[in-house]
C-alpha cells in the first residue's frame, strides 16, 4: 500500500522490511563479492572461491536456522518467511554445502576445476531459497529461472565432453519449454483471478474455480512437474543425469528437488486450497506414473547415474503421494520424505564419486562387482543405502514411505497408497540387485582410496539410515510444525 | 488535421515503408539500417502516445543492442544472402494466406468497434496519474515496491553472463595480446639498444 501521495501525484512506497530475507541478502552480496574476486584473480582463485562459497552457504544456513519463528511477509507480499520455508531452506542449503564439498576432488581430477562452479552453485541455491519463500507468481517464476539457468550452465560444465554439452543443451531447451508452460499457466491464473499473490488467489477461489483457472492450474502443474522431474515430464532426466559431471548430478538429484517440491506444496496448498479435488487428480496421476515409470525403467539400466535418475523419478512420485493428500499430514509426509531422500541420495552419490580406479571415475553397476571383498565398509554402506531406498524396515527409507502412504490413506486415497506399495516392491528389485552384485559377484580390483569428505558423507548418511528409527521424533515433529505453518 | 495527427501519419508512414524495405532490400546491411529506421519511427509513435519510457527503451534496446547485434552477425557469418533468397517467391502464396487471415481479423475488430464500442467490452486500463511522466511513475515503484523482483532479475542476468563466459571463453595460446601496462612502462633504455657498429661488418 502506498504510504502517501506526493504533491505531484506519485504514490510513495516505503522500502519494504528487509530482515525477513536476511539469509538471501547476505548470500546475494557474498556471491557478488566472490564473482568480483574470481574475475580479478582468475583461475588461481579456484581454491579460495571454493572454500569461501562453502563458508557463505554455511553462514546462510546458520542465519536460516537462527531466524525467528513465526510468519513474516515482506516485499509487498512477494516473500514469505515461515516455519515451512525455514525447514526447507535449511535442507536445501545443507544439500548444496555437502554437494559442493564432495565435488572438489572430482573436478580437479577431471581437469575442469574453475572458480565459476562454486559461484553458480551458490546462485542456484539462492534461486532455490527464492522458490521456497515465493508467495506470488512473479517470485515463483524468478526463483525457478535463477535456479534453472545456473543449473543449465553447470550441467554442461565439462564443456569439452560431448555428453556434458548435450546434457546442458537438452536441459536448457526442455527447461525453457517448461518455463513457458509455467508462465502460460500463471498468466491464465492471473487473468481469471485478477491477482498474482498466493493468499489472494486462494481468496478469489473461495467459492470454486472457473475452467480457465483449472486450465492455468494444469499448466502450472506441468511446469512444476518438469522441475521436480516427475513423469510424464521426466524425459530429460536420464540423459542430463548421465551426461553432467557426477557432482553436478548429485546436486540435481538433491537440492533443486527439495526446492521444487517445496514450491509445489506452496502453490497447491497455499494458492489453491479451496479446489483440492481439482488438483488432486493431476497430482495423483503424476505420482502414479512417476512411481511406476521409475520402478520399471530402472530395471534395465547399467549406468549408475542413469539408474539414480530413474530412482529419483520414482522417489518424487512417492513424495507427491503426500502432496496428493493435501492435508497437514500429507505435507508433513512430503517434508519427511524429502529430508530422508536427501540423506539417501547424497550418500549414494558420495559412493559413486568414491568409485575410482586407475585415475578413471567408474559409473556402471558392473564396476561394483565384489566390492564387499576389497572394501567391506564401502560395501556395507552401499547395501544399507540400497535397502533404505527400497524401503526395507527399520531403515530410514521405510519411514519416509510410511508417512506419505499413511497420509494418503487418511485422506481416502487407499488405491493410490496400495499402488504405491506395489511399485515400491517392483523398485526393490533393482536396488537389491546392486546389493547382490556388491556381495556375490567376482571382484574386479580395489578402488583408489576415497577422499576424506566422501568418507564423512558416506558414513554420516549410512549412520542416519541405521539409527533414524531410534529417534524419528526431531525430524517428524519439525516437519509437523513446518506443515502446520502452511495451514 | 491537427499537428499530432500529421506527425502520426508521418511516423507511421515511414515505419511501414521502412518495414517493407527491410524485407525487400538486396543488401542485408541495408535491411538492418531500414530496421533501425523502423524502430526509431516506432519510438516516435510511442512518444505521441505519451509512453516516453517505452520509446527510450525501444531505442536503447532495439536500436542500441539488437540492431547492432544483427549487424555483427551479418559481418561475422559469411552468408550468401542472394542464394538464401533464391526461391523465396515460392513461399508467396502461403505468405499471402497468412496476411489475408490477419487482414480479415483486423477488419472484424475494427468494424465491430465502429458499429458499437460497447460490443467489444474492452477492459479499462488502470488510470495513469495525470501530469506525471510514466518514467517517474515507474521509478517510484521499481526500487521500492518491486525492489525484490528488480534485484532478482539482475541476478538472473548475472547468471546468464557468467554462463556465457564459462561455456565459451577459451584461452588461446600464441595469441599476441595488448598489455597497456607493459606498453606504457617501456622506456628508451629498455627498448633501444645502442651498439657500436664497425664499418664494413654490419650488425
Amino acid at each position: 500500500m502506498p504510504v502517501e501521495i506526493t504533491a505531484s501525484g506519485i504514490p510513495l512506497y516505503a522500502l519494504p522490511a528487509l530482515w525477513p530475507a536476511l539469509p538471501e541478502i547476505v548470500i546475494a552480496i557474498g556471491v557478488l563479492a566472490l564473482v568480483l574476486y574470481g574475475a580479478l584473480r582468475g583461475e588461481r582463485s579456484t581454491g579460495d572461491v571454493h572454500y569461501a562459497a562453502l563458508a557463505l552457504l554455511a553462514l546462510g544456513f546458520v542465519l536460516v536456522v537462527t531466524s525467528p519463528a513465526g510468519t513474516e511477509v515482506t516485499f509487498y507480499g512477494a516473500f514469505v518467511a515461515d516455519g515451512f520455508a525455514k525447514l526447507m531452506k535449511s535442507l536445501a542449503l545443507m544439500a548444496s554445502i555437502v554437494v559442493l564439498a564432495m565435488g572438489k576432488e572430482h573436478f580437479e581430477k577431471a581437469g575442469i576445476a574453475r572458480f565459476e562452479y562454486p559461484i553458480l552453485i551458490v546462485l542456484a541455491t539462492l534461486g532455490m531459497m527464492v522458490m521456497i519463500s515465493a508467495n506470488d507468481l512473479i517470485a515463483l517464476y524468478l526463483g525457478v529461472e535463477l535456479q534453472s539457468l545456473a543449473a543449465y550452465v553447470i550441467a554442461s560444465f565439462h564443456r569439452d565432453d560431448a555428453r556434458s554439452t548435450e546434457a546442458g543443451l537438452k536441459y536448457f531447451v526442455l527447461g525453457a519449454l517448461a518455463s513457458g508452460m509455467l508462465l502460460y499457466g500463471s498468466s491464465l491464473v492471473y487473468g481469471f483471478t485478477g491477482t498474482i499473490s498466493f493468499p489472494e488467489i486462494a481468496m478469489a477461489l473461495s467459492d470454486g474455480a472457473s475452467p480457465g483457472v483449472i486450465f492455468g492450474l494444469v499448466f502450472i502443474a506441468a511446469g512444476l512437474a518438469f522441475k521436480v522431474s516427475a513423469a510424464p515430464f521426466h524425459m530429460w532426466t536420464p540423459d542430463v543425469y548421465q551426461g553432467a559431471p557426477t557432482p553436478v548430478t548429485a546436486f540435481f538429484a538433491s537440492a533443486p528437488k527439495i526446492a521444487a517440491m517445496a514450491l509445489a506444496v506452496r502453490v497447491f496448498v497455499g494458492a489453491f486450497p479451496t479446489i483440492v479435488e481439482d488438483w488432486r487428480q493431476i497430482i495423483v496421476f503424476i505420482a502414479l506414473v512417476s512411481m511406476f515409470l521409475g520402478a520399471f525403467a530402472a530395471i534395465g539400466q547399467r549406468d549408475l547415474k542413469r539408474l539414480m535418475a530413474y530412482s529419483s523419478i520414482a522417489n518424487v512420485g512417492f513424495a507427491l503421494v503426500g502432496l496428493a493428500a493435501g492435508t497437514v499430514e500429507g505435507v508433513q509426509g512430503v517434508i519427511v520424505y524429502m529430508a530422508i531422500y536427501l540423506f539417501m541420495t547424497l550418500g549414494v552419490f558420495a559412493c559413486i564419486l568414491g568409485m575410482r580406479r586407475g585415475g578413471v571415475a567408474l559409473e556402471t553397476i558392473d564396476d561394483l562387482a565384489g566390492v564387499a571383498r576389497t572394501h567391506p565398509g564401502f560395501a556395507f554402506a552401499i547395501a544399507m543405502l540400497m535397502f533404505s531406498l527400497a524401503g526395507i524396515p527399520p531403515l530410514a527409507g521405510f519411514f519416509a514411505k510410511y508417512y506419505v502412504f499413511l497420509a494418503a490413506v487418511e485422506a481416502g486415497l487407499v488405491t493410490l497408497a496400495v499402488l504405491g506399495v506395489v511399485s515400491s516392491v517392483i523398485g526393490a528389485y533393482y536396488y537389491l540387485r546392486i546389493v547382490k552384485i556388491v556381495y556375490f559377484d567376482e571382484p574386479k580390483g580395489a578402488y583408489e582410496p576415497a577422499p576424506f569428505t566422501l568418507r564423512v558423507v558416506i558414513t554420516a548418511s549410512t549412520a542416519f539410515m541405521l539409527i533414524f528409527w531410534l529417534a524419528p521424533a526431531p525430524l517428524v515433529s519439525a516437519a509437523r510444525s513446518a506443515a502446520n505453518s502452511l495451514f | 488535421m491537427s499537428v499530432t495527427a500529421a506527425f502520426f501519419y508521418l511516423f507511421a508512414g515511414i515505419t511501414v515503408a521502412s518495414a517493407f524495405l527491410v524485407i525487400s532490400a538486396r543488401s542485408p546491411v541495408h535491411s538492418v539500417l531500414f530496421l533501425i529506421l523502423a524502430f526509431v519511427n516506432a519510438a516516435a509513435l510511442f512518444i505521441l502516445l505519451g509512453a516516453e519510457f517505452l520509446a527510450m527503451i525501444l531505442i536503447v534496446v532495439y536500436v542500441g543492442a539488437v540492431a547492432v547485434l544483427f549487424l555483427f552477425v551479418i559481418m561475422l557469418l559469411d552468408i550468401d544472402f542472394a542464394q538464401l533468397r533464391q526461391g523465396s517467391l515460392q513461399y508467396l502464396p502461403i505468405g499471402m494466406v497468412v496476411g489475408a487471415i490477419f487482414l480479415v481479423e483486423l477488419i472484424l475488430v475494427v468494424t465491430t468497434y465502429v458499429v458499437d464500442p460497447a460490443l467489444l467490452n474492452l477492459p479499462q486500463a488502470s488510470q495513469a496519474v495525470e501530469g506525471v511522466t510514466n518514467t517517474a511513475q515507474l521509478g517510484a515503484v521499481l526500487y521500492t515496491k518491486y525492489v525484490y523482483f528488480f534485484q532478482l532479475s539482475g541476478l538472473i542476468l548475472l547468471v546468464a553472463m557468467i554462463g556465457a563466459i564459462v561455456l565459451t571463453l577459451r584461452e588461446r595460446p600464441g595469441v599476441k595480446r595488448q598489455d597497456p601496462a607493459r606498453q606504457s612502462a617501456r622506456t628508451s633504455e629498455t627498448s633501444i639498444e645502442i651498439r657500436k657498429v664497425n664499418s664494413r661488418e654490419g650488425v
